[in-house]
């Protein structure tokens, strides 16, 4: 008699992550199997992808996304530059911890043995930092460092190290002072000096980087609207950001995706998804 | 008080019993590692780390050791501990604050180990340890010719150094000793920061060891005794406890007074 996935759309889409985890107990105490296995065994696709994602806990979620980001053939670099950078120190640390648990090695580990060179070393310091999380900049250090940045940018001769150190160990707040301060020095942002060979992983990964860190929803937006723009959508990238956002900013990315592309997130989506995928998509996206 | 100690006196010619400098410093000396290892113990283990590191960046470059000892000893959540107080205390992370006042071939080092956050289970992957101890070797050898470059700046020393568990370097550390003629201790007797790394991730029990060794000369310098002293307010007394016995004369016989106590203590078998 099949699954009402209707039912679990409706249930599940409309919870917050602490009912979430209280529904998975609750249906283990009366039916003594796990959730999660169970809708694995009756779902199938795109739609059970976005389930599962929805359903674990945020730290989980993400230690998931990033495992099977670093276990492809060709890495996905962007994903593990997006969760060390868009989450807070608290929200990484329990990341780091959610893949201890599941993976048995840590998270900085996995990434080193799976990358190389200069884009292992990148990786690596983002996702091991613990940012300071205070408002104090401090402006010289801001200014000397735009300049820092501005002179390993200038003649293509990244000065990989430098750019590291600042992009990897400096509070976001001073970060963004100091993008600020780049941008006033110079008239153009950090990442449009960065364009440059696609096919060199370590630039992309450095200004996937920037651009995380300097304004998040600039760049999820930005993933959006390339995942649905794409002949085929890319439901991966589609599934993870509404499925990451949806308890935090996606109502902001929502604003900025009709701003920039003149028809509401909502539509686009309907307009490119099927069935109950589409669903709780949209589901997810109506979420207030 | 004074005619009890006479040892400290001196007869003086306008007639009073003058302090014997010398005797003074020793005195003193002593009362100061009893005061530095009290009040060790009795800090916060987070904020006394915090501050261990913030002091070891601030003396500089023959410091670095304590930045390794701490980065290297504590168990994942302590060190993780550790850069919270730092943050509390200092208003910027120790990534940082290394990153950017540590300048020369060490940065990198001592960046990863203070940033790591290993983890603690007890599963290994012997094939990748296999690998791992060959790539360790290769560097190291490479560098043994090429003196431009040292080994504790390849990228593979430290990826492998300071992202691993660290029972997974304790095979890789044997596996080394399968296809090289020393140990990797050994072959890093040029590179003292690495090999303090390596030591106190693999060898601990070496490491303290020498540390109690070295404290115990005749000759110890002041940063020797520094170095017993923080340990024993740092560590585990049951990591210390076979050390001590193995010292427990030298200690009778070299150290004096209330500091002594606190050294024999770690024997006593009613502690912690």
């Amino acid at each position: 008699w099949g699954t009402d996935e209707k039912a679990i759309i409706s249930v599940l889409g409309h919870r917050n992550a602490v009912q979430r985890k209280q529904i998975r107990l609750a249906y283990e105490d009366l039916y003594q199997e796990d959730l999660i296995k169970r809708l694995e065994s009756e779902l199938s696709g795109d739609f059970e992808k976005a389930v599962y994602r929805w359903i674990l806990d945020p730290a989980d979620r993400d230690a998931v996304l990033a495992n099977v980001a670093i276990k492809k053939l060709s890495p996905d670099h962007h994903v593990i530059v997006e969760i060390s950078c868009t989450r807070s120190p608290e929200e990484l640390l329990a990341v780091r911890r959610a893949y201890q648990a599941r993976y048995k090695h840590s998270l900085e580990e996995d990434v080193a043995a799976h990358t190389k060179g200069d884009t292992r070393k990148l990786l690596v310091a983002l996702v091991s930092a613990f940012r300071y999380d205070g408002e104090e900049i401090n402006t010289r250090v801001a200014n000397s460092e735009a300049k820092i940045l501005h002179e390993a940018v200038k003649d293509k001769e990244f000065n990989h190290e430098e750019i590291i150190r600042i992009l990897s160990t400096r509070s976001k707040m001073q970060l963004m002072a100091t993008f600020n301060r780049y941008r006033d020095d110079h008239g153009t942002t950090i990442t449009k000096n960065l364009e440059g060979d696609s096919g060199d992983e370590f630039l992309k990964a450095l200004r996937t980087t920037i651009r995380c860190l300097n304004d998040p929803k600039k760049y999820f937006e930005k993933v959006l609207r390339n995942s649905i723009r794409r002949v085929g959508t890319d439901e991966d990238a589609l599934t993870r950001v509404i499925v990451t956002r949806a308890e935090k900013d996606l109502k902001d990315i929502k604003e900025l995706y009709h701003k920039r592309n003149s028809v509401p997130l909502d539509q686009a989506v309907a307009k490119d998804t099927t069935g109950d995928y589409k669903a709780l998509l949209l589901t997810l996206l109506g979420r207030e | 008080m004074r005619k009890g100690c006479s040892k400290f006196f001196l007869e003086d010619e306008r007639q009073f019993e003058r302090w014997n400098d010398s005797a003074i410093k020793s005195l003193k000396a002593e009362f100061k590692l009893f005061k530095d290892v009290v009040v060790l113990s009795l800090m916060h283990p987070w904020e006394r780390d915090a501050r261990l590191l913030k002091k070891a960046l601030k003396k500089g470059p023959p410091h670095y050791n304590v930045i390794v000892e701490t980065a290297c000893t504590r168990s994942s959540d302590q060190l993780l501990g550790a850069r919270k107080a730092y943050h509390s205390l200092f208003d910027r992370s120790i990534e940082e604050d290394l990153a950017s006042h540590v300048k020369g071939s060490e940065r990198k080092l001592l960046v990863a180990l203070v940033s790591a956050y290993r983890y603690e289970g007890p599963k290994v992957k012997e094939d990748a340890a296999k690998s791992e101890a060959k790539a360790l070797l290769n560097a190291i050898k490479n560098n043994n010719g090429d003196h431009k470059k040292k080994a504790m700046e390849e990228d593979e020393v430290i990826w492998i150094l300071t992202t691993r568990s660290k029972p997974h370097l304790k095979v890789v550390y044997e596996q080394y000793k399968k296809i090289s003629a020393k140990t990797i201790t050994e072959d890093l007797e040029v590179e003292l920061l690495l090999k303090e790394t390596v030591e106190c991730l693999c060898t601990p029990q070496t490491y303290f060891t020498r540390v109690f060794g070295t404290a115990l000369r005749e000759d110890a310098k002041e940063d020797a005794k520094k170095a017993l002293t923080r340990l024993v307010a740092t560590q585990e007394d049951v990591d210390l406890k076979g050390i001590a016995a193995k010292f427990e004369d030298k200690i009778k016989e070299r150290v004096k007074g209330a500091y002594k106590d606190v050294l024999l203590g770690v024997l006593a078998d009613d502690r912690k």
